[in-house]
Parts: structure tokens; C-alpha cells; sequence
């Protein structure tokens, strides 16, 4: 395969993308899929590092470690091999980080905190908060190892990447665009200065092919709105979108012809009550329509999912289907995402 | 022989209805973390206050255009607009109705009103053109908390509405609701941007000495050194409005904890928001705010309560082998699916009640469709008057 083709293989997949930032509603579970995604690109022996940017230690919660610190911990092993390490970016640590980094002012950092001016620097630009969360995930994207961490890896060696692929759980979609434009952001406040070179350099990332943005939807009106507008302004800003996710999506139970009579109010309620008859289950006419109205309600829903999911597919974009894992997600709901991911050919 | 369970703690049931029509209510306050309904929630109590009686407004922060169009409006913008009531069967109504208005907070645009409130001409044109200002009026996280009060003040204090629902703006968290405009506040009021202000005729400069040049030195470094310059410009000017910003914000704050004030928390039942009302709850309690009671969005209930998932499942393995009744096997299957699922929302509902026995709840049943029109939100303002319970009574109201 030639250095083109893997850029963007045949079926619009990921490629040869290393930074996947991961999006979507509130509610919509692209922590869940972020973390499966991590599995799914390290298993076969990867080393994937996910990265949380909100503060909510969702991570942790997923993977049922400990709160992680401000350190890239080993959180999995993914099939064959991989691993899975996970880190929360802080804002105030990372800015610390970047001095030390740059300017060798580890000492600094007390002053600055005593004063309040991390707080002050992180809040005064809304973009240079930003800068930072975005800017330790692209500087882990081209990290090499044996190189000097410092001077953001310019040291010279070129050896391979610590890590093959980040995957980034990122703000919800109705401030995506914004979270990752941040040259944008940061041109608006401070056209010249270092931090404006730093991020410059994230963009140079953000903008490449090594970068997709994945949006997470369910199957309802508003998530789905939020992912197509989403999908609008990630472009607008000059980002590749990677895919659509759409999470939780359940079993229909029923063929169309009788999802179809059902949400009309025409099901066959007398086949179903001999069913139940058949089955011993006592009072099968009440029974049959008790559960009519249970169908009913289910087929309505569908038709309502159904007009949603035409509406998703309907962008140029591959769009892949997660199914509700209805007992609530846990270490091995992860892993079976995950699969599902892989066979989908997200990886 | 095992030790006797402890009886199950019963949620005492929220009473919408005597909560929107006692005239004592003035202002309710919807609050919760994002994606749980929210908005939809502020706007069905809107329009049953409003039907009920009530001249009321809703303050959103939901840009969706989608609200707007249910209540029949076009756009909403940052002035309350009328939402007509015209449709829906008048015989149900037993009261003279009364009106909505809804509104759309407009964050930036309610700053400016309140920096031309509060400065003379020349320092608003001033403060109004400063880059930062602008950042600050437009993106400050808390700006929009801040200004969501700041229109809640003004509203109550016109005297126009009986009745305030206030939406509160979208976030992870639902405690920023109370803890953003004091952050807003700190910062504006921050030792740090006095000493960026005037760092040369401070007193503070000459004791911290050297520390206040690193500061202001490292950054300058970061943001450049256009940044602070414009920092220092706004400080200048924004100095004389601040007193008085700084006032009303805080009178807003103790409006909320005045009698007349309620607090409604809106939860999804979800092992999350569940555990952000139980934040929020606590917080109220902390803060003395009172709360009037938590309402449990989308809930699934089964039409069967006597059939349950376990018989369920057996019966529609049973009739798999049988190799017949494919759809009663499927009807089977997809209430053992409800039950399990009403069954976990309900071990969830009660471990926010072991929490915080004695907080009222009601639940509002999910609907298959989404809400489009008035309709729709006047059957949510029902489910949410009458305790969503009617349904169990009848045993045919289900949800999807």
C-alpha cells in the first residue's frame, strides 16, 4: 500500500490517521467509544494513548482504576499485545509543563500559582486553555522515543513514534469546532508570541491527515442534529471529519411489516394472544394487549430511529452502528465494542 | 435465616401543579446536567403555569431552534416574545388562562446593556471595543451563568411576570450554575488584574516586589505582551462600572435564596445525571437554597407488571423451540427488555432517595416522538401536574 492509499483507504476508514478525537452530545456515550476505540487500535499489539480533557475522570470510571493524575498511566491490554494508556490533561499543570519546557522556569511555577496567574493565564484567553489540552495531545501524537521531550521533541532523533495512535475524548459537539480551531481562537487575543507559535504548531496536526474527528450520535432528534451541525462546522474549520458513530442503537425485535402495522395500531392481537396461549402464560388476552401497547410504542420509536438514521447516512461519511449494551458498559462491554469497531473497519 | 431488609425509603411525590399555582412562587429555577431535557422541561412548566394561570416568562439558553418552533415562535432573541396559546382543547383548562412569554438569552448582547447601564457614554464605547472585553463578554466560561442571572434580576425586578422559569445554560457540571458568576466575579475583583492595572502606583507592587515583574513578565511571555496591554485598558475602564456589577450580582444571588424562589433539579434516569442532581441537591442544602423537588426525565415503564422478565424470557424460548409465534416470542422479548430496564431505573431512583429521603420526585414517562409543538409540551406540563402516575392507574400509558 502506498504512503496515498493509506492516507485514506478504499472504505473512508481512519487510514493512516493517529489523532482521533472523539465527540459528541452530552449523553451520547463518546467516552465509552473513545475508550473502545483505544482497544480497537491497539489490539495486535499497539500502543494507544486516550486522553481525557474535561476533568470528569471518566476514564478512570470506564476502565475502573483509580482517578488518574496528570501522568500517562497504563489503563489495558488490548487482544494480542496492545496497550491502553490513558492520561487527564489539566490545564493548569499542562501550562506549568509548557514553561518548564520551553523556558526551563520549573521555579516559576509556584510564583505564578501563589498569584493566581495559571488560573489567570487559562481563564483570560478562553482559547488558551484550549491550546494546552489540544497541544498535549498533538505533542503526544509526534512524540519519538529516545528524542529529548524538551524543546517539544526537536531533538534530532527520529526514532519511531512512542505511540501509534491518541485518541482524544473531546468536548461535546456544540463546542467542538471551536476546541479544536484553536489558532483561531488564539489569534483573536494574541497575534504574535509564543503562545500563538505553540498554537500554530497544533494546527499544523489538527489540519493534517494524521488527524479525524469522530462524531458520537444516538438514535434522537437533537444528538443527531448537533452531530450533522457539528460535521458542518469541523469542516468549516478546515478539519477532517473520520466518521459517525451511532451508539446504543437497538435490536428492532420485529420485521417491518409488523413494526409497521404496530405503530399504526393495526397489530394482530389475537395471533399474538394465541402465542401467549401456547406459551401458558395465564390471561393471554389481556396479556396480548397490555404488550400491543408495548409494541407500539417500540414501533413508533423505530420509525422515529429510522427516519434518523437515513438522515445520518446520508452525509458522505462512513457511518457505523454500536449496539445498547442495556445492562450498563463495563470492562467487557468495552472489549466487545471494540471488536465491533475492528470489524466495522474502523482500525 | 437473613437479617429483615430495611423497608424501601419512599420519595415523598413532587406536587407540580401546587407549586406553579401558589402565587407565592415567583421564581423557578431549572437546573441539572446537559442532555437530560432541561429545557424542554422549563418550557412544559412555562405553559402549564401559563394555562393555569400564570403570567410567566421562560428565559432559555437553548439555542435549538427546535423549542422555538414548539412554541410557535420563529426565533427567540434576547426580549421576551408572546407565545401564542390559541390551540389545545379549552375545555380542559379550569382556570382563566394566563400568559407566556419566552425569551432567549442573549449573553454578549445582555453585557453590553449592562456595561451601557452602568458607564457614561464615552467609558462604554471604550470597554465595548476592547479586545479583551470582547473575549470576556463572549466566551469567559461563567460569563453566560453570570448573565443568565444578571436577565433573571432584570426580569423580576420589571414586576411584568408573576412567574420566572428560568432554563439554566448547558454544562457538565450543574453546580456551575451557582458557582460560575462568582468565579466571574473573583476574576474581575482579582488582586492579579488590580496589579496588571497599575502595577507602578500600587502598594502591593512595592511589597511583593520582584514577584509582581516575574508575573506580569512570564505573561506577557505566554499571551504576548498586545494581550496585557488590552488587559490593562479594560481594567482601567472597566474599574468604575464594577462596583455596581459586582452589587447586582450578588442581590441576584439572595434572590435566590428568598422565599418565592424554587429550585427544580432535572434528572435523566442515568447512573450520571442521577449522580449530578444528588451534587446539586446537596449544594442547595449547603447554600440554603430552596429546593422544591427533582423530576426524573424518560422514564420506561412495562404495561405488564405481573408478567416478569424472567417468565418473559423462558416463555419466549419455549415458543423459539416450538418453532411458531414468532411475534409473540419477539412481544415477549421486548418486555422482558422494558421490565429489566424499569427495573434498573427504579434501583437507581431509589438509591437517590436513600440519599436524600424526603426529596419530592416525579417522573415523566419517555415519549416514542420528539416534542414539536405545543401539544407536546402541554402533555409533558401534564405528566409532570399530574405525578406521571396517571399511567399506572390506567396501565395503558407506556413509553418507548
Amino acid at each position: 500500500m502506498s504512503a496515498r492509499d493509506r492516507e485514506r483507504d478504499g472504505n473512508g476508514a481512519v487510514g493512516r490517521s493517529r489523532l482521533h478525537v472523539v465527540t459528541g452530545k452530552g449523553g451520547t456515550g463518546k467516552t465509552t467509544v473513545a475508550a473502545s476505540l483505544a482497544l480497537a487500535l491497539a489490539s495486535g499489539g499497539g500502543r494507544v494513548l486516550l486522553v481525557e480533557v474535561e476533568g470528569r475522570q471518566g476514564i478512570a470510571r470506564l476502565f475502573d482504576c483509580p482517578p488518574l493524575p496528570y501522568e500517562e498511566r497504563r489503563v489495558a491490554v488490548a487482544p494480542d499485545g496492545g496497550e491502553v494508556f490513558a492520561l487527564a490533561v489539566d490545564a493548569e499543570a499542562a501550562l506549568l509543563e509548557y514553561l518548564e519546557m520551553f523556558y526551563g522556569m520549573r521555579r516559576a511555577g509556584h510564583v505564578l500559582t501563589r498569584f493566581g496567574a495559571v488560573d489567570f493565564a487559562t481563564t483570560i484567553a478562553p482559547g488558551m486553555r484550549d491550546v494546552l489540552l489540544t497541544g498535549k495531545a498533538t505533542e503526544a501524537v509526534r512524540r519519538r522515543t529516545g528524542s529529548d521531550r524538551r524543546r517539544g521533541g526537536r531533538g534530532g532523533s527520529q526514532g519511531p513514534f512512542v505511540y501509534d495512535a491518541v485518541v482524544v475524548d473531546a468536548p461535546p459537539t456544540g463546542r467542538i469546532a471551536q476546541f479544536l480551531s484553536v489558532s483561531a481562537e488564539v489569534a483573536g487575543l494574541a497575534r504574535v508570541g509564543p503562545i500563538r507559535n505553540h498554537a500554530d504548531k497544533v494546527m499544523e496536526t489538527m489540519r493534517s491527515h494524521e488527524t479525524s474527528v469522530h462524531f458520537v450520535s444516538v438514535l434522537e432528534e437533537m444528538p443527531a442534529q448537533e452531530c450533522l451541525d457539528g460535521i458542518a462546522d469541523v469542516r468549516g474549520v478546515g478539519l477532517n471529519v473520520g466518521s459517525v458513530l451511532i451508539n446504543m442503537v437497538r435490536d428492532p425485535l420485529f420485521g417491518p411489516r409488523i413494526l409497521s402495522a404496530a405503530a399504526e395500531g393495526d397489530l394482530d392481537i389475537d395471533t399474538l394472544a394465541r402465542g401467549l396461549k401456547a406459551a401458558m402464560l395465564e390471561n393471554p388476552e389481556q396479556k396480548s394487549r397490555q404488550l400491543a401497547v408495548e409494541i407500539t410504542e417500540h414501533a413508533r420509536r423505530i420509525r422515529v430511529e429510522t427516519a434518523i438514521r437515513e438522515r445520518l447516512s446520508g452525509i458522505e461519511y462512513p457511518v457505523r452502528e454500536l449496539p445498547l449494551i442495556s445492562d450498563g458498559i463495563d470492562l467487557a462491554g468495552l472489549y466487545d465494542l471494540a471488536e465491533l469497531l475492528r470489524e466495522q473497519g474502523m482500525t | 435465616m437473613t437479617a429483615p431488609h430495611p423497608p424501601r425509603p419512599k420519595a415523598p411525590a413532587f406536587d407540580v401543579d401546587a407549586l406553579l399555582d401558589s402565587p407565592s412562587t415567583r421564581i423557578i429555577v431549572c437546573c441539572g446536567s446537559g442532555g437530560v431535557g432541561k429545557t424542554t422541561s422549563a418550557a412544559a412548566l412555562g405553559l402549564r403555569a401559563a394555562e393555569r394561570g400564570r403570567d410567566t416568562v421562560v428565559i432559555t439558553v437553548d439555542p435549538a431552534r427546535r423549542l422555538a418552533q414548539s412554541m410557535g415562535l420563529r426565533r427567540l432573541d434576547n426580549t421576551p416574545r408572546p407565545v401564542p396559546l390559541a390551540s389545545g382543547d379549552d375545555g380542559a383548562r379550569q382556570r382563566p388562562p394566563g400568559t407566556l412569554h419566552a425569551m432567549m438569552l442573549d449573553m454578549k448582547r445582555t453585557f453590553d446593556e449592562i456595561v451601557e447601564a452602568h458607564a457614561d457614554p464615552e467609558r462604554a464605547r471604550q470597554i465595548l471595543a476592547n479586545p479583551f472585553y470582547q473575549s470576556l463578554s463572549s466566551s469567559f466560561s461563567g460569563t453566560q451563568e453570570y448573565m443568565a442571572m444578571e436577565k433573571l434580576g432584570q426580569l423580576r425586578q420589571s414586576g411584568d411576570w408573576d412567574l420566572i422559569i428560568v432554563d439554566t445554560p448547558p454544562s457538565r457540571s450543574a453546580l456551575d450554575f451557582l458557582d460560575a458568576p462568582k468565579r466571574l466575579g473573583r476574576f474581575l475583583d482579582g488582586r492579579l488584574l488590580k496589579i496588571l492595572s497599575a502595577p507602578a502606583k500600587s502598594g502591593a507592587f512595592r511589597l511583593i516586589g520582584a514577584g509582581v515583574g516575574m508575573v506580569t513578565g512570564v505573561i506577557s511571555k505566554i499571551v504576548g505582551a498586545q494581550v496585557l496591554k488590552d488587559v490593562q485598558t479594560f481594567v482601567t475602564a472597566f474599574d468604575a462600572v464594577f462596583g455596581g456589577f459586582q452589587e447586582r450580582a450578588e442581590q441576584t444571588y439572595r434572590l435566590l435564596q428568598a422565599p418565592g424562589t424554587a429550585f427544580v433539579v432535572v434528572a435523566a434516569p442515568d447512573p450520571d445525571a442521577l449522580r449530578e442532581a444528588s451534587y446539586f441537591i446537596e449544594r442547595l442544602n449547603e447554600d440554603r437554597m430552596p429546593l422544591a423537588g427533582v423530576v426524573v426525565n424518560r422514564t420506561h415503564r412495562t404495561a405488564v407488571q405481573q408478567l416478569s422478565a424472567a417468565r418473559s424470557l423462558a416463555a419466549a424460548e419455549a415458543l423459539d423451540e416450538s418453532g411458531d409465534h414468532a411475534l409473540a416470542a419477539s412481544a415477549l422479548r421486548l418486555h422482558a427488555e422494558r421490565t429489566q430496564v424499569q427495573a434498573r431505573e427504579i434501583r437507581l431512583r431509589e438509591h437517590l432517595t436513600s440519599a436524600h429521603p424526603g426529596v419530592p420526585i416525579v417522573e415523566v414517562p419517555a415519549r416514542p416522538e420528539d416534542v414539536h409543538d405545543l401539544d407536546g409540551l402541554r402533555e409533558i406540563g401534564e405528566a409532570l401536574g399530574t405525578g406521571g402516575t396517571r399511567q399506572g392507574a390506567g396501565g395503558e400509558r407506556v413509553s418507548g
